[in-house]
């Protein structure tokens, strides 16, 4: 795949970093506004999916496979289990349970575990949709 | 708002029914992309920004993954005839007859039952559930989110949660080992 133009290749340039920043946004603030992991995650993959497409394979010096992608989305569920777990037995010993202080409902440091739970979303539904993207664009065998 | 929906229902059964008998696998494709993006357009409609944010941008990539499939794939297309030639004879090709009317047999029993279980259902938009009106009603007191939806999501409804998170962490593992089983098979001499 090899990259397009160099006007499309300056101004994805210039919008991916808000497209990035977007998605963090809709992540951090899922419990406050519409939006949550699922959305940010897959707008952040959006971003570096807009990258690879404006700029070609070559740009980020993707000749084989990389590990760190997969390893991300492994760590994202693993984290969100073990939070998950980490209610069954601190507190009441309930699966799921909400076990740090709620806070008042508005602020950004509110709600508990949930905006943990939405980064931990977030990481593994970003790295996932990468990965197929990567897996589709590297293992291509121009023969 | 209900003649909207139906408009946008129409708009979207065109765009599918355009993507099955395209020439063309890129134009099937692209037209599919009008299924996605009309469902984004009903369920702003409808009054769910969580769901139009998610669905827009899957939507999105979705379309360019499946490209991008189409790209490294064969261009070679399946084509069935209604009728075969036998020298010179025509014949019925008994098929795609049957292919035929076994659809149709299955869309009207399917028909059927949508209206026998739809029979005593609430009007569109009504709803008598219990829970919905019990999460309205103490969900800020006791998940602490002003998002509703993300308190439910995670707090009420965890266990769903886990499984979607698990289900798209096997889809990858499934396309990864695909792939680089193939790729293995080429490498080899």
């Amino acid at each position: 795949m090899k990259g397009m133009t160099s006007i499309v290749k300056k101004v994805s340039a210039l919008i991916s970093g808000l497209v990035f920043l977007y998605g963090c946004y809709i992540i951090f603030h899922g419990h406050l506004t519409p939006g949550g992991g699922f959305a940010g995650g897959t707008i952040i993959a959006g971003s570096f999916i807009l990258l690879i497409i404006a700029n070609g394979i070559q740009y980020f010096r993707l000749k084989e496979e990389k590990e760190e992608s997969s390893l991300a989305e492994g760590a994202g569920i693993l984290l969100f289990l073990l939070f998950a777990t980490g209610g069954l037995l601190l507190t009441a010993h309930v699966f799921f349970k909400n076990f740090l202080p709620l806070g008042t409902p508005g602020n950004l440091v509110s709600a508990g575990v949930l905006p943990l739970y939405n980064i931990f979303v977030g990481i593994e539904v970003a790295a996932g949709l990468l990965s197929i993207f990567l897996a589709f664009v590297i293992y291509k065998k121009e023969d | 708002m209900e003649i909207a929906i139906a408009l946008i229902l129409v708009i979207m059964i065109a765009g599918s029914i355009f993507s099955l008998h395209a020439k063309d696998l890129l134009s099937a494709i692209v037209s599919f992309g009008i299924v996605g993006f009309s469902l984004v357009i009903s369920f702003l409609i409808l009054m769910a920004p969580d769901l139009a944010i998610v669905q827009i941008v899957v939507e999105t990539i979705s379309l360019i993954i499946m490209i991008s499939v189409l790209i490294i794939s064969t261009r070679e297309d399946l084509s069935e005839k209604e009728t075969v030639k036998i020298k010179g004879k025509s014949y019925i090709n008994i098929r795609s007859l049957s292919y035929f009317i076994f659809s149709i047999i299955t869309v009207s029993l399917l028909t059927y039952l949508f209206i026998l279980a739809t029979a005593d259902l609430d009007p569109f938009g009504t709803h008598k559930t219990r829970m919905a009106s019990e999460y309205i009603a103490n969900g800020v007191k006791d998940v602490g989110a002003i998002n509703l939806v993300t308190g439910i999501v995670f707090d009420y409804r965890g266990y769903d949660t886990l499984g979607e998170a698990t289900i798209l962490f096997t889809a990858v593992m499934g396309v990864l080992a695909i792939l680089r089983l193939k790729t293995h098979k080429q490498d080899l001499p």
